[in-house]
């Protein structure tokens, strides 16, 4: 399977940079590695999810509680977790750090993803939502700090796409 | 049957003790009612997120006794979030649902608990280790007694009369009630 577990690794090694303690994630191709890392990291607190809105409410709570998480997910789950977001995170004015897997984009070969990639972008802006990409190794440790910054002074959501240039080796 | 405003003056000694999460409506105005403490946080929207914010902080916070105190309508949202409860089970998070069969708030509309769909056996089956269905005060009394002497989560469904209060909207704000709850977490 060609994700890139370089690229996995520089962004797990920032989430730890930052403090992450708590991961929540439901499974997804692109993000197999970063879960595993989670797995075999004693430090931190991985939850498994059934659908990706719990995770909302599971950040919520932890950061109430003064621990800082941050969600994997896939752009249908972000779809899937609107209502939680905006009812909860940005409602109570949550800081919420999500890595969100850009499915559906250029170079994309399953067809169940494309339309979900198409609607990703209108929708983090409709709601709002600050957003960067992640699609090179080089930016992806800075590109999480700011990003974890401003979630945290503003109070509200953020997402970092991950790109198919970062997360997918292409065979030559 | 109970009165879910008598059912919550009958545990309140139990919640003053604890961190106390809580769904929208009813729930939420009753126990204002009551008395608010800076310890019990009101989800006011986001319905079934009420568990998902509890088990955060259960996970974050192991030292801390956490109740939710969850709602039928709530729960049939996010019926997921039961499995989740179970895959970690964690032992400081008691789940309690007041179960009144309907969605009072919005017209008292029945819910699918009302033609027989069982929630304390859907916990079970999720993989809860202890549930059960309580019907009377004293019961329930006994059962959220247990479940903190226990030291391990439960879900506890107490079936109410489908009956609230006047008024939904109370004076505390949403933030005012979220940031102080925040700054009672973290300098407990």
């Amino acid at each position: 399977m060609p994700v890139s577990t370089s690229s996995s690794r520089v962004i797990y090694d920032a989430l730890k940079a930052n403090g992450i303690r708590l991961l929540s994630a439901l499974p997804e191709t692109w993000l197999v590695h970063l879960i595993r890392m989670a797995e075999d990291d004693p430090e931190m607190v991985l939850v498994r999810l059934a659908k990706e809105e719990e995770g909302v409410g599971i950040s919520a709570g932890a950061h109430l509680a003064g621990v800082k998480s941050a969600m994997l997910m896939q752009n249908h789950g972000f779809l899937a977790s609107i209502n939680g977001i905006v009812s909860c995170a940005q409602l109570y004015r949550i800081p919420l750090l999500m890595l969100i897997s850009y499915r559906g984009e250029f170079g994309e070969r399953d067809p169940w993803q494309t339309e979900g990639g198409g609607a990703t972008e209108d929708l983090l802006r409709a709601l709002r939502i600050p957003f960067a990409y992640l699609d090179a190794p080089d930016h992806v440790a800075l590109r999480i700090r700011k990003a974890q910054t401003l979630a945290h002074s503003a109070n509200k959501p953020v997402a970092l796409l991950l790109c198919r240039d970062l997360m997918w080796e292409e065979p030559a | 049957m109970m009165r879910r405003l008598d059912a919550l003056n009958a545990i309140y000694h139990h919640l003053q003790g604890s961190v106390v999460v809580t769904i929208m409506g009813a729930v939420a105005a009753e126990l204002q009612s009551i008395a608010h403490q800076p310890n019990f946080f009101y989800l006011q929207h986001a319905m079934g997120l009420a568990s998902s914010m509890g088990l955060g902080i259960a996970l974050s916070r192991p030292a801390e006794r956490v109740i939710v105190l969850d709602g039928d309508g709530s729960v049939l949202m996010n019926l997921g979030g039961l499995t989740t409860l179970a895959r970690y089970k964690p032992k400081n998070l008691n789940h309690i649902v007041y179960d009144n069969e309907s969605l009072l708030s919005v017209g008292g509309f029945p819910t699918a608990t009302s033609t027989g769909s069982d929630l304390a056996a859907i916990a079970h089956a999720a993989g809860v280790p202890h549930t059960c269905t309580v019907r009377e005060i004293e019961g329930l009394v006994v059962a959220v007694t247990d479940a903190i002497a226990r030291h391990e989560l439960a879900t506890i469904v107490a079936k109410v009369e489908a009956v609230g209060p006047a008024a939904f909207v109370t004076d505390l704000g949403l933030l005012e009630n979220r940031f102080e709850f925040q700054r009672w977490l973290r300098q407990h």
